[in-house]
């Protein structure tokens, strides 16, 4: 077995990834990703009421957490046929937006940053300099010197108290970070107001989900009953709340992550030719304006892009059984069918089978299964999921949104459109879309007050509530465009009970280990090529995983065929 | 880089305060914590000598929805616990470095701060098939556990996941996960369980702990008392409707749109020991049952095989004053409590939930 660079733990991400790469004259030449934990999720909520189920599926992630319980209660509203009031689209719409806007703010300065600012670096700075930068980027009101001297003050403190907690062992002072001093200061500075900022946009979960992370959910609909005349319901306190939260988001989005982003960039432009991986970008599509049945009204469009041909998108449908299916050569699992066969998730199947290295361990033996994520192929094609892809979708439609802030952003860098085929694309792509989704959460606002102006309250349809009034049998799906990409849960509803349910999620498509042919997956596809300089401090490769955002826990999970199917739990 | 360690009193010194200075700041954090003033002395001396506590916070089977939640606490902010209270020298969420740097700056922190520092878990850790269903660095969780927990002063287990074994736990638990308690022995244990818990009560809890210098005052399930001393449903401001007979009888029904109590669409409150009702969720925005769905019951052992919408059997003192008026009513208050006791322990005695609440004799709190 020839030597590896591992990473393992990657960190700043949610869950366990490790990724081993080879590498020759200072590039990757071959790279491994695997998902080292797992937790069976799909197997848990089996015999179980279709009605709890968003709850334990929202647990798949605490950092995305809320979009799988939206696919949950989708998947189950789909089987059952019920239909959810316009205001519990809205609400759930209005969730959907501020998820993103705090996953993605939190992505940029909490989890990519570092991998392009140097911390350290920032002790240098002249804040009159970085005073006089923030403001020809920004209106953004805290860029006097004297603001951007005591955050220095406070940095400076720290790295001479010795103890640099988080920021310990970071690769500090390596040759490829490339920010002026000025510009470090300025992101170490708004690292510092991110954190503070995005507790507060998840406030609108508090009032509409009660609680935030992991909100709450509901099949057919929300909730939280709306009516203007109780303390303890949505009244025009609780949106007047949302809406200056919405508002808020907004402005720091407009004034601090997109100068930011925009500011960066132009040092990194070299990036714009790296990552890129696959040529196969994938969006199922979300946000609703006329129901989860007009997919046409989405404002996130559906649609695959093959070999990056943005002339053509071809139409995708996650309820069709010959689109997608899962692989298992290379993962821990084993089919009746034998390794080569790939299942549609209706059909899927899943039998434990870790074949791995006994623990501990330096390297995973890669040309047999080394991942407990799965492989899921469209059409046969690997796929990028992501903001990326739906960025490239909704511009390869020619959406207005979509044209209108990728010309004026590339014209701004003097960057071809080529350029977002890479992992500086990735992350511009991610502050794009939270321009977009940033309005669009202030549209759905307004569209709920003007639903309640016409005197409809509805926040729950349940007709089908009580699961007698339910057929015998059912299947759904539910699916959404999670912050990191396509999201799907299928489901099958028997006798009153989960009967099978699958989630083919963003990191599985993703971060998963090749497929029977060898084609590789996303991550490791975005490998190849990226130099790294110096294998102790593997920068490089760090900053094109981190671009994906990696989200673990969601891309690891089992179910079986069949399974045992449980009329009741053991304990009651 | 200076490397060199300072105290609260060295960096008073460092900002041109005087020795009265600084005692006037510990006589001030002193009224403020509550204590006497005999207590100036201790508070001064810990300032003079501490330097930002070791932090040590592990991932397990999880999905870092702890995390997500501490770093939401509002008061403290994150990041004054981050750069002025603790030294948190390894969280794969946040730390800078990934992989061997990683790896590293654990070992080196758990060697140089023996004894000293402390250890917070985050997620379940699974057993079966040997423990290959979770590792990290090529290693098994339970041996890093082993190792981390060794050194610590405390261990303070945040989440279900890590208090009761969490959602991997439930029936038919496939990867045999189990709580942090079972793997650790000989030290306090501070149980935070929830859902994840409230940002604001995992800040209150470390900060505590530090600046008390001691473990809070546990239940006999090892949760602080500040925060699960009370079941949610006593500190409901729905309790008036649960008392009245006013229920919600389906959601988003007439009644809902009134906020009238949600026992009967399924919430767990009246089982449930949390601070979601007091301390509320986000800054006190809200929590689950103000925002109209019943309580899921996520800080209980357990919660997650007791479906959701199911309604707790027979919880006595519903429609106290809806009776009010009928004879024999007065006698019904006054068993109201015995029969609150029998009426849990029998729904208990079914789900195998809360039992340890019986033997603690906690019941009635």
């Amino acid at each position: 077995m020839a030597k590896r660079l591992v990473i393992d733990p990657v960190t700043r991400i949610e869950g366990h990834l490790r990724v081993e790469v080879e590498v020759k004259n200072g590039i990757v030449t071959d790279a491994y990703s695997s998902g080292t934990m797992v937790r069976l999720m799909e197997e848990i909520v089996k015999g179980r009421d279709p009605r709890d189920v968003w709850a334990f599926a929202g647990r798949v992630c605490g950092v995305c957490t809320t979009v799988h319980s939206l696919a949950s209660v989708r998947s189950v509203e789909d089987a059952l046929g019920i239909k959810i009031p316009p205001n519990a689209e809205l609400v759930r719409n209005i969730m959907f937006t501020s998820q993103y806007l705090q996953d993605h703010v939190v992505h940029f300065y909490q989890l990519h940053a570092l991998d392009w600012v140097d911390i350290v670096a920032s002790l240098k700075a002249d804040p009159n300099q970085t005073s006089a930068i923030a403001r020809s980027i920004s209106p953004w009101p805290k860029s006097s010197p004297g603001y951007f001297k005591s955050v220095q003050d406070r940095i400076k403190k720290f790295v001479e108290s010795g103890q640099l907690g988080i920021f310990a062992n970071g690769y500090w002072g390596h040759k490829q970070y490339k920010l002026s001093p000025e510009v470090n200061l300025l992101a170490v500075a708004h690292y510092l107001e991110a954190l503070d900022w995005q507790k507060e946009i998840v406030k609108v979960h508090a009032i509409f989900g009660g609680k935030n992370p992991h909100p709450n959910y509901l099949v057919g609909g929300m909730a939280a009953p709306i009516n203007m005349d109780e303390p303890g319901t949505i009244n025009m306190e609780r949106l007047n709340f949302v809406h200056q939260v919405l508002k808020d988001a907004k402005t720091f989005v407009d004034q601090v992550y997109i100068p930011d982003v925009l500011a960066i960039a132009p040092q990194y432009l070299d990036w714009a030719a790296i990552g890129g991986g696959l040529h196969n970008y994938l969006s199922f599509g979300d946000l609703p304006v006329n129901g989860i049945n007009d997919p046409s009204s989405f404002k996130f469009p559906a649609g695959a892009i093959l070999n990056r041909d943005l002339s053509k998108v071809h139409p995708v449908n996650p309820k069709d059984e010959s689109e997608i299916k899962e692989f298992i050569k290379h993962s821990w699992y084993s089919y009746d069918g034998g390794d080569d066969v790939g299942l549609h998730p209706w059909n899927g199947e899943s039998k434990m089978n870790y074949t791995g290295p006994e623990p501990p361990y330096d390297q995973l033996n890669v040309e047999d299964k080394y991942s407990w994520v799965k492989t899921p192929r469209w059409k046969g094609h690997a796929m990028e999921v992501g903001p990326l892809s739906r960025m490239l979708v909704g511009y390869a439609l020619k959406r207005d949104e979509f044209v209108d802030i990728i010309d004026s952003s590339l014209a701004k860098l003097n960057a071809p459109v080529e350029a977002l085929f890479s992992t500086l694309g990735r992350t511009a792509a991610r502050a794009f879309e939270s321009a977009l989704v940033a309005n669009w959460g202030l549209e759905f606002f307004d569209q709920l007050i003007t639903n309640i102006k016409n005197g409809d309250t509805r926040m729950a349809n349940t007709e089908k509530w009580e699961p007698s009034s339910w057929p015998s049998e059912a299947k759904g799906i539910g699916f959404s465009e999670a912050p990191r990409g396509a999201l799907g849960h299928w489901i099958k509803i028997k006798d009153e009970k989960v009967d099978n349910y699958q989630m083919v999620v963003p990191s599985t498509w993703n971060s998963s280990p090749r497929d029977h042919k060898g084609q590789r997956s996303s991550y490791e596809e975005s490998l190849i090529g990226t130099p790294v300089a110096d294998p102790k401090q593997p920068v490089e490769v760090l900053r094109t995983i981190h671009s994906f955002d990696p989200c673990m826990a969601c891309a690891v999970h089992l179910y079986d065929e069949k399974g045992e199917y449980r009329h009741q739990l053991e304990i009651f | 880089m200076k490397t060199k360690n300072k105290t609260v009193y060295q960096e008073s010194l460092d900002k041109g305060y005087s020795r009265r200075d600084f005692m006037k700041l510990a006589a001030m954090m002193t009224a403020y914590m509550g204590l006497q003033s005999s207590a100036i002395g201790q508070v001064a001396k810990a300032l003079e000598t501490n330097v930002r506590p070791t932090v040590i916070w592990l991932h397990f089977q999880e999905c870092t929805g702890c995390t997500e939640s501490f770093i939401k606490t509002s008061h403290p902010l994150v990041a004054d616990i981050l750069l002025d209270t603790i030294s948190l020298d390894y969280t794969e969420t946040l730390m800078a470095t990934s992989g061997e740097a990683a790896e590293t700056a654990l070992h080196t922190s758990l060697k140089k701060n023996y004894g000293n520092y402390i250890l917070l878990v985050e997620g379940a850790i699974p057993t079966a098939n040997d423990g290959v269903y979770c590792v990290i660095g090529g290693r098994k969780a339970t041996d890093i556990l082993e190792e981390a927990a060794k050194g610590a002063q405390a261990v303070v287990t945040w989440g279900s996941c890590a208090s009761n074994g969490g959602v991997q736990a439930a029936y038919p638990n496939p990867t045999g996960a189990k709580p942090i308690e079972k793997f650790v022995s000989g030290k306090p244990i501070i149980q935070v369980p929830g859902c994840p818990p409230i940002g604001e009560v995992m800040a209150a809890i470390i900060t505590q702990f530090i600046v008390f210098g001691k473990v809070p005052e546990l239940d006999g399930h090892g949760r602080p008392k500040a925060f699960y001393g009370r079941r949610v449903h006593d500190t409901c401001y729905r309790r008036p409707y649960f008392d009245a007979g006013l229920f919600v009888e389906t959601y988003d029904d007439a009644n809902a749109k009134k906020g009238y109590c949600l026992y009967k669409v399924g919430c767990k409150g009246p089982t449930t020991y949390n601070a979601c009702a007091t301390t509320k969720w986000n800054e006190g925005i809200s929590y689950p049952i103000q925002s109209g769905h019943g309580c899921l019951g996520c800080s209980e052992a357990g919660f997650w095989d007791v479906p959701f919408y199911e309604r707790i059997p027979n919880v006595a003192g519903a429609g106290i004053e809806a009776t009010a008026d009928k004879i024999g009513a007065a006698a019904a208050v006054g068993v109201a409590v015995g029969v609150t006791a029998h009426s849990v322990a029998t729904y208990i005695r079914k789900g195998k939930i809360v039992d340890k609440h019986i033997k603690d004799g906690d019941l009635n709190n």
